[in-house]
């Protein structure tokens, strides 16, 4: 899982895959999970990291999480 | 370090070639007090759902409708229309504040005559009354407005048996430009029906025909259909003073003005949209001043507005059940309420706005209620930042129909409470629990037995 390489991710949420020309809003938490995959970080380290930085139990981080990566996979921002 | 308040993450692709209607979207600002009580401190009293009065919106609201009229013709009444909210409390603060009591059912009727409204201020309407709601009515001096020519002829037979002159009115119906036209009540004007039914009471003479009445419509946007209208009842008015010689009191020019909420596929906001009462008032006293009265003989003018004086004033609270991601790719938002509490969902696209903090990414989601039903969806598609599981929402506008069209459907409803002047909520409605559920029904005796 990694996040592909031509896609660029400004501080105000704003990302753009440069391949393609499609550009995407996201939150806080969003650029913190893609910062992560630039890391090389695994769903767990993820799940993690959340954990140590945000108020949330850990059923619902996974969940979330899970489903944010198949929103970044839907849209051609990682590749398996 | 502490750690951060939780969201769950959002990513929102963006449209280039097609823009918003709206332009950009401004940061979603959290509803979290409604007349200086949080909002979670009123579900953490009283549970969630829960519904919301705001006692200053009501008095405020029809204080700005009774001034719009008031200062444009010099002889106004409202009366407050029971089947838009029919919560006794409500009814009390209109009364307080001088509305008599619009009714149009039997339960309706009784419903004023305890809440302390005298008969002969309260107004009958609608094709269901019966023998013995005539005669209660009668009996208590009310205003009887006719619908139809089976109650005309009920209403002649009683008066003679009774040896009283029932005050009654006419239901007129008629053309005012905007569609549907709402002919089904009352008798039409332009095809000579009301005329005829005003000339069967007034020959009969053993009613008294005091007023005449009209609903043109709910929900009216176009505030010249009411000049219109206006322009019509007061032509009537005119000819019976003319060719009967007889001067009636008042006219009613029923209910229908828009609240501010907006309807389902409407391109604008309903705020900016809904005309104010004003813009209407200034309609329906023009019409009627320039209409040909003797000074001396100007009509009563009364007014039944239901949803646009009590809309604003109620909220209703939920709570985030749980969150879903659809297979066509949208989000889901799951709420403790569904269309049974919200029934205004059907046509309204209601305001929601989160109870707390939350930040500037929205998204797009459809919110759905708890019922296991595929048509109850409280917005298809409406931008919200995240909403946790647990969040709490507050739907605005809902103070109209709602507690008075809601469902006891798969769920119980909930307590409603009214916030007072000073800032008190008090309960003036209980939930319901399985006995107020049960207590009408009876099990056979042969059926109270199983074995399994
Ligand atoms: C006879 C009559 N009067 C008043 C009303 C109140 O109407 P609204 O809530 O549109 O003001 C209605 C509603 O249908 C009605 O039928």
């Amino acid at each position: 899982m990694k996040l592909k390489n031509n896609i660029a991710i400004a501080e105000n949420g704003f990302i753009f895959n440069a391949a393609r020309g499609d550009s995407f809003t996201t939150n806080p938490i969003g650029i913190f999970i893609l910062q992560g995959l630039k890391n090389n970080w695994d769903k767990a380290r993820l799940c993690q990291e959340i954990l140590v930085k945000y108020e949330i139990d850990e059923a619902t981080c996974e969940k979330d999480l899970y489903d944010f990566l198949k929103m970044l996979k839907h849209y051609d921002l990682i590749e398996e | 370090m502490a750690k951060q308040r939780y969201e769950r993450p959002v990513l929102k692709p963006l449209n280039g070639n097609i823009t918003n209607k709206f332009g950009a979207q401004a940061g979603f600002i959290p509803h979290t007090h409604i007349d200086g009580l949080a909002v979670h401190a009123l579900t953490a009293k009283y549970g969630s759902p829960l519904f919301v009065l705001s006692e200053r919106t009501i008095r405020e609201t029809y204080r700005q409708a009774y001034t719009a009229f008031s200062t444009r013709y010099p002889k106004v009444q409202f009366a407050w229309s029971y089947k838009t909210n029919y919560m006794n409390a409500v009814c009390n603060v209109f009364h307080q504040e001088g509305a008599w009591a619009e009714v149009v059912s039997s339960f309706e009727y009784e419903k004023a005559l305890h809440n302390g409204v005298s008969g002969d201020k309260i107004i009958f309407n609608g094709p269901d009354k019966t023998e013995k709601d005539h005669r209660l009515a009668i009996q208590n001096n009310s205003l009887i407005h006719i619908d139809h020519l089976d109650e005309l002829y009920s209403l002649v037979a009683l008066a003679d048996e009774l040896k009283v002159r029932p005050r009654v009115a006419i239901r007129v119906n008629m053309d005012t430009g905007v569609q549907p036209m709402w002919d089904r009540f009352g008798f039409n004007y332009e095809t000579g029906q009301a005329w005829d039914a005003i000339n069967k009471i007034l020959l009969a003479d053993k009613l008294d025909l005091v007023g005449l009445h009209c609903h043109i419509g709910t929900f009216m946007l176009a505030s010249q259909a009411y000049r219109i209208a206006t322009q019509k009842m007061a032509d009537l008015a005119l000819q019976i003073r003319k060719q009967h010689q007889h001067q009636l009191q008042y006219i009613d020019m029923g209910g229908g003005f828009a609240s501010k909420n907006t309807l389902k596929g409407a391109y604008l906001n309903g705020a900016d949209l809904a005309p104010s009462f004003a813009d209407y008032a200034e309609q329906i006293c023009t019409a009627l001043f320039n209409a040909g009265f003797e000074l001396g003989e100007l009509p009563l003018l009364i007014l039944e507005t239901g949803r646009a004086l009590v809309d604003d004033a109620g909220y209703l609270l939920g709570s985030v059940l749980a969150n879903k991601r659809l297979s066509d790719g949208r989000r889901a938002t799951i709420l403790d309420f569904g269309v049974n509490l919200l029934f205004t969902s059907f046509w309204y696209e209601h305001t929601i706005s989160p109870a707390q903090a939350c930040s500037q990414y929205a998204e797009d989601i459809v919110l759905y209620g708890p019922l296991c039903m595929n048509i109850d969806v409280i917005r298809e598609s409406v931008k919200l930042p995240p909403l946790n599981r647990g969040d709490q929402v507050v739907v605005h506008r809902v103070g109209a129909y709602n507690m008075t069209q809601w469902m006891q459907f798969i769920a119980l409803r909930p307590r409603i409470v009214m916030i007072d002047l000073a800032g008190e909520s008090h309960l003036i409605r209980d939930a319901e629990d399985l006995d107020y559920l049960m207590q009408l029904e009876r099990v056979p005796e042969h059926l109270k037995k199983f074995d399994l």
